[in-house]
């Protein structure tokens, strides 16, 4: 780790190599470099699925630069304008007409948004498939859940923000979720509106979380998961230790420094990434109402339900395990139940690194079982996603309710069928 | 297993076509037709903005669709003294529920609020304001086939004439108006151009930068490219 085990850096003699080495002296900024850039040693194979680490931080950057230039001129105000128009919506549009490039910058916000949920997304997708989050690496995968976590709560606080129809009654049917908790539900669900409906004291609220308490601590959450990271060193696709055959110099044999071998490659994602993101940003801001959804560019409007809420696309699986539950089983309310579902189908990801047994951590070493239970779990997980985007029919919850099954099963029996799967032998050395 | 995938996220797409909502006709495009948009705004002036608000566009934004700010001040300003001043209305609230039974919504973005799966905004727009027809159960004497029981009276009647409605829901023209079927079209397929720039103004200078933008990607992807294949050369 950073600290006494790199040598200070010495000048050369030079202006730049002077004021380095006074830095250095008092600011470890050698042994920080070298620890976690151009000596942290990464496997060598990393293939598209490594993309998506640095392309979240990129989002995450980008979320914070375009946020601090909106929160300049949106104003979180319920009352209404001289025009009738809630204060806070008409700000979004001052935003999007009248200050300079405040189109592009919300437009990238809210792409933005849709963008990280996409890249995280498929960041954990690549853990499960290269069994990333196995000893020793349960820690970064449990600071990454909460990363995830936060990120949930982030986006649902700032969807609040706009103060449109989908705004305020998706915020209106999450928050009352609470109230299915017994006993002190009602009084739960009134504390945190800070009123008896979604009202101006919590698109306030929502907005010091959105702007300040979520992402202090994503950036603080964000920090420990790349420490941890660079504590023990990153997976790879052949989900082998590197670090177990070094040579002469306590290098991995197939390791390369992550600088600048990584970071070069990196920035060839990172355009590639933009370009699809420029796709959306100026070709399909709303993205076929998937990103902007249509009826939120109407007013809130407390006295006027829409026919159809269905929150943004990156909740809709666990919204549809919450809507799958309909019987009141065990005395238990329906509802009650889909919050509990709902809950521990996010909750039952911090577990993976000990319900899974395999000998093999790579699927590329896996058997047929788990490869087979990864697809049901994978294809659950969009028909979830899909479903809960939809006005629910008495089929598509029996769909529903057989894919919320197949997500739970995926983990309940990992410990079981990961045991009796026929894995491959592991290679000693990296593959391609 | 990727094929399989790959279906499974285009699903959603393909589910989208279905819907249970009327057919709704195809408005023309003429976003970039500054003709149109002028023409559209003159109708959305005298017809619609006597009782619809456009509180989120200012008067002096409509120099974006080629017209001087002369022009604006003698043809299209009625009831703002300040170029710089929103499109209002002086109708309140309260009249207005007297009136009609409703407040009539502000018209800036319309046009996007009215988008869905079976349609684009303008789409709806384009039928909506082609499918009143007379119904004397109704207060106002109209109704719509689009939007059923429909506060807003016909206000292009004049241009239009009048529709009624079959008993197998065809709409058919029973009195004339003062504009052919074909020229009632083509003034409401300006209308609601106007209605589409107001919603997004910068839409048509959004989509140039764009191209621009991913030009300047292209040119760097290019160059990235050729450094990483530099730097990873050495590696085995």
């Amino acid at each position: 780790m950073a600290g006494g085990n790199y040598e200070k850096y010495r000048s050369d003699g030079s202006f730049a190599g002077n004021l380095l080495e006074w830095i250095d002296a008092r600011f470890p900024v050698t042994a920080n470099w070298k620890a976690h850039l151009s000596e942290y040693y990464a496997p060598k194979n990393f293939n598209f699925w490594y993309f998506f680490g640095s392309l979240a931080l990129l989002v995450l950057v980008m979320q914070v630069a375009t946020g601090i230039f909106l929160v300049m001129h949106y104003k979180p105000d319920a009352s209404l304008n001289a025009a009738g128009v809630p204060v806070a919506f008409a700000s979004v549009e001052y935003i999007m007409r009248d200050v300079p490039w405040g189109w592009l910058i919300r437009y990238m916000h809210s792409t933005g948004a849709s963008a990280f949920f996409i890249v995280v997304y498929l960041h954990m997708f690549r853990a499960m498939l290269y069994g990333s989050y196995r000893k020793p690496r349960e820690l970064l995968w449990i600071f990454g859940v909460l990363v995830y976590l936060l990120l949930m709560a982030e986006a649902f606080a700032g969807y609040l923000l706009p103060w449109g129809q989908m705004s305020f009654w998706g915020a209106q049917v999450i928050l009352n979720l609470f109230s299915a908790i017994p006993f002190i539900g009602d009084d739960l669900a009134l504390w945190i509106r800070g009123d008896y409906v979604i009202a101006d004291a919590t698109l306030n609220r929502m907005f010091a979380f959105h702007v300040i308490a979520i992402p202090l601590a994503l950036i603080g959450l964000v920090a420990a998961h790349v420490l941890a990271l660079h504590e023990v060193g990153s997976n790879n696709p052949d989900g082998i230790e590197i670090k177990a055959k070094k040579d002469a110099r306590g290098i991995p044999l197939d390791g390369i420094p992550f600088h600048p071998y990584y970071t070069v490659k990196d920035i060839v994602g990172v355009i590639v990434f933009l370009m699809a993101f420029s796709l959306v940003v100026f070709f399909a801001p709303e993205m076929g109402g998937y990103f902007l959804e249509y009826n939120n560019f109407i007013p809130a409007d407390p006295l006027q339900t829409p026919p159809h809420i269905a929150p943004v696309w990156y909740f809709t699986p666990f919204y549809s395990m919450l809507r799958a539950n309909t019987v009141n089983f065990f005395w238990v309310d329906a509802k009650l139940w889909g919050v509990i579902f709902m809950g521990l189908g996010v909750m039952i990801l911090f577990f993976l690194p000990w319900l899974d047994r395999s000998p093999a951590k790579s699927i590329r070493y896996r058997g047929p079982i788990y490869k087979g239970a990864l697809t049901l779990f994978v294809v659950a997980f969009l028909v979830l996603g899909y479903l809960g985007m939809q006005a629910p029919t008495p089929a598509y919850t029996l769909i529903s309710q057989i894919c919320t099954v197949v997500y739970f099963l995926f983990f309940l029996l990992m410990p079981w069928y990961t045991r009796i799967d026929k894995c491959k032998p592991e290679p000693e050395r990296l593959t391609k | 297993m990727r094929k399989l995938i790959l279906a499974l996220l285009l699903l959603p797409l393909a589910a989208l076509a279905s819907g249970d909502e009327p057919r709704l006709d195809r408005a023309p495009d003429r976003s970039g037709d500054p003709v149109a948009l002028q023409n559209g705004a003159r109708l959305f002036v005298n017809n619609c903005l006597n009782c619809h608000g456009a509180s989120y566009v200012r008067y002096n934004r409509l120099k974006d669709i080629g017209l001087s700010e002369q022009q604006i001040r003698d043809n299209l300003m009625f009831t703002a003294d300040k170029i710089g001043e929103p499109m209002r209305v002086a109708l309140t609230r309260q009249d207005a529920k007297e009136f009609f039974g409703t407040w009539p919504p502000d018209l800036s973005l319309i046009a996007r609020s009215r988008a869905s799966a079976a349609g684009s905004g303008a789409d709806w727009l384009y039928t909506y304001l082609r499918s009143f027809y007379r119904d004397p159960s109704r207060p106002s004497g109209w109704n719509n086939a689009v939007f059923p029981n429909v506060g807003m009276p016909h206000v292009l009647w004049q241009l239009q004439g009048e529709q009624v409605m079959d008993a197998g829901h065809k709409l058919t023209l029973a009195r004339p108006g003062a504009l052919s079927a074909r020229e009632y079209d083509d003034a409401v397929g300006d209308l609601v151009a106007f209605l589409v720039w107001m919603a997004e103004p910068q839409a048509h200078f959004r989509k140039q930068l764009g191209v621009a933008v991913l030009l300047f990607l292209a040119v760097f992807f290019v160059v990235a490219y050729a450094m990483k294949r530099a730097f990873w050369k050495d590696v085995h």
